[in-house]
């Protein structure tokens, strides 16, 4: 069965929320049934054969094609199955995900696999800031999974990262990791300012040397029996983080931040 | 049945339902993983006054470990739960804890899980961190020599105890031989261990005993100097010494395999090296369901 394809045919001027268009809302649907579909867009609603043609019947795996930066919320509490987007999705793209896999072949905007629970992101091109982070307000960003980020991500990636791993290839912004509560963020391109700010716990690993808030405390340099493990991990993703050539596990350590319980750490290979 | 001139009896094991776990420790090196392993596994010969039954199933290449180190992997039966998870825990947290360059994980994957790393993160004294990797929790704990790793939990299974057989022979030192060249030949088998020293025992016991305090007592159908004394003897005037190997492993074939390729090493050398015969301990069918008979499995 072909995957079902929502190509869009025109871009409006307003942002679009997709968050109806999910493998688990759609099932036993049949294309007529999801053409109807209304989707919020601006202040109107659009039906869904207006905006895209639809074709194919699978609707565990839903490929968006032209997709561009105002279609927000795609694959929002997403429950199994696979969404792929050609081009760039908007704003909330993954956010509350519980599980699946979603595959976005351009860049996202502001908050992609915001609170996340389960499941897999994956990037192909740059991500907006809160990157796994938690809505305004909220105290618990990204609580599970797994999110993958080829280029680069804005500010305040991990933003209260409750858990799961966030892995960028590319270089983050400002904030990496502030007020995280545990999981991993690794970052093997450059970091910006105030990395870890006001972390609790979780760990930062990075393969370049990042600028320290002096609330980070050098605890030496070690080898970390987890880090093999931990990059065996990632040995099925398709990403540099599956090279042999990328694993280390021997670091510099920095504990932080001291102006917080000061249980997490900052990793960086040596 | 005749072996190679040795003599089967018809006769079967009797064996009990225990729960049974495994655990993989690994170190800097082999020899530093097989000292964890042996502390571990120590003082575990007998349920009968260890609390558990422990033993190595068989050493570990780096490549089948999960931080790729050379590695143990050892198994613990009890005959409940709730004991198997304290014999597990203090073990665990006294013998591969203390053990330098040590880490610590799972060798069960589903069954009941049951603390490994779980509270012995509580060494860390709130220094302890978590790392949930590929769905697994493990334990990173600062201990003096770096950091103690541990997988939060184990798998928990039903398990057989007590497969066994004796060896009956001309000779102490024939006897001995004999339950060497078994225990060889067993070690290769997965899923079992051998859990006396050595992987055998000398003092196989009765259930019982006249003095009330005991529940168990020497089998004195088997003991080479009261063949004359004890009504119940088993043993004929050319026996000499009597050895038994048990077995505890995870499933009724696991301890199939091993006692036949046990009691095949043991005919091997045959009656020209002093083997008289196999026989087994049984009690009369009403220690344990599972019964193992000589002849069946030699078959």
């Amino acid at each position: 069965m072909s995957a079902l394809t929502l190509t869009l045919k025109t871009r409006p001027d307003q942002r679009v929320d997709m968050s109806p268009l999910v493998c688990q809302k759609l099932e036993n649907l049949d294309p007529a049934q999801i053409g109807a579909i209304k989707l919020h867009c601006g202040k109107k609603k659009l039906r869904v054969d207006e905006l895209f043609t639809i074709s194919g019947f699978d609707t565990k795996h839903i490929l968006i094609k032209n997709s561009f930066a105002k279609l927000d919320y795609i694959g929002k509490d997403l429950e199994d199955g696979i969404i792929h987007v050609e081009g760039d999705a908007g704003a909330y793209c993954g956010m509350g995900m519980k599980s699946g896999v979603i595959k976005v072949f351009g860049n996202t905007g502001l908050y992609a696999g915001c609170e996340m629970k389960k499941g897999q992101l994956e990037i192909d091109g740059n991500a907006g800031d809160f990157l796994g982070g938690a809505l305004a307000g909220n105290k618990m960003g990204m609580k599970g999974g797994l999110i993958l980020v080829k280029g680069n991500a804005g500010d305040r990636v991990g933003d209260h990262l409750r858990r799961g791993t966030i892995l960028i290839e590319g270089n983050v912004g400002d904030y990496c990791g502030s007020r995280m509560i545990a999981g991993t963020i690794a970052v093997m391109g450059h970091t910006g300012k105030f990395l870890g700010h006001s972390m609790r716990r979780g760990t930062l690993l990075l393969w370049n040397t990042p600028k320290l808030s002096a609330s980070f405390n050098d605890c030496g340099s070690h080898t970390l029996a987890f880090l093999p493990m931990l990059f065996n991990s990632f040995k099925g993703l398709n990403s540099r983080f599956a090279e042999n050539e990328i694993a280390f596990n021997r670091v510099q350590r920095y504990a932080g931040d001291m102006a917080e319980i000061g249980r997490g750490e900052v990793l960086i290979k040596i | 049945m005749i072996i190679n001139g040795v003599q089967i009896d018809a006769t079967f094991a009797e064996a009990f339902p225990m729960k049974g776990t495994r655990a993989i420790i690994t170190a800097q090196n082999e020899k530093w993983a097989m000292i964890a392993a042996q502390a571990m596994t120590g003082f575990a010969t007998s349920v009968i006054a260890c609390g558990c039954e422990a033993g190595i199933e068989r050493v570990l290449s780096p490549e089948e470990t999960p931080d790729g180190r050379p590695g143990v992997s050892i198994m613990i039966f009890a005959m409940g739960g709730k004991g198997l998870a304290k014999q597990l825990e203090t073990r665990a947290g006294q013998c591969v804890l203390t053990s330098p360059t040590s880490a610590l994980f799972a060798g069960i994957d589903g069954g009941i899980r049951i603390p490994l790393g779980k509270n012995l993160r509580y060494f860390g004294d709130g220094f302890q961190t978590s790392k949930v990797i590929s769905g697994k929790r493990y334990w990173r704990i600062p201990v003096m020599d770096g950091e103690f790793l541990a997988e939060a939990t184990t798998g928990q299974v039903d398990a057989v105890g007590g497969g066994n057989f004796l060896v009956l022979a001309q000779s102490q030192p024939q006897a001995l031989a004999a339950c060497e060249a078994a225990i060889e030949e067993m070690k290769k088998i997965p899923n079992v261990i051998m859990p006396f020293p050595g992987g055998v025992v000398r003092s196989g016991s009765k259930v019982g005993s006249k003095y009330k305090a005991l529940n168990a007592s020497t089998n004195d159908a088997f003991c080479p100097t009261l063949k004359g004394s004890s009504k119940k003897t088993e043993l004929s005037p050319d026996v000499e010494s009597v050895m038994e190997i048990v077995i505890d492993g995870l499933t009724k074939e696991d301890i199939d395999k091993a006692m036949r390729v046990g009691i095949q090493a043991v005919c091997d050398l045959g009656v020209e090296n002093g083997i008289t015969r196999i026989s087994a301990g049984n009690y009369g069918g009403k220690l344990g369901p599972f019964h193992f008979h000589l002849q069946e499995i030699m078959a």
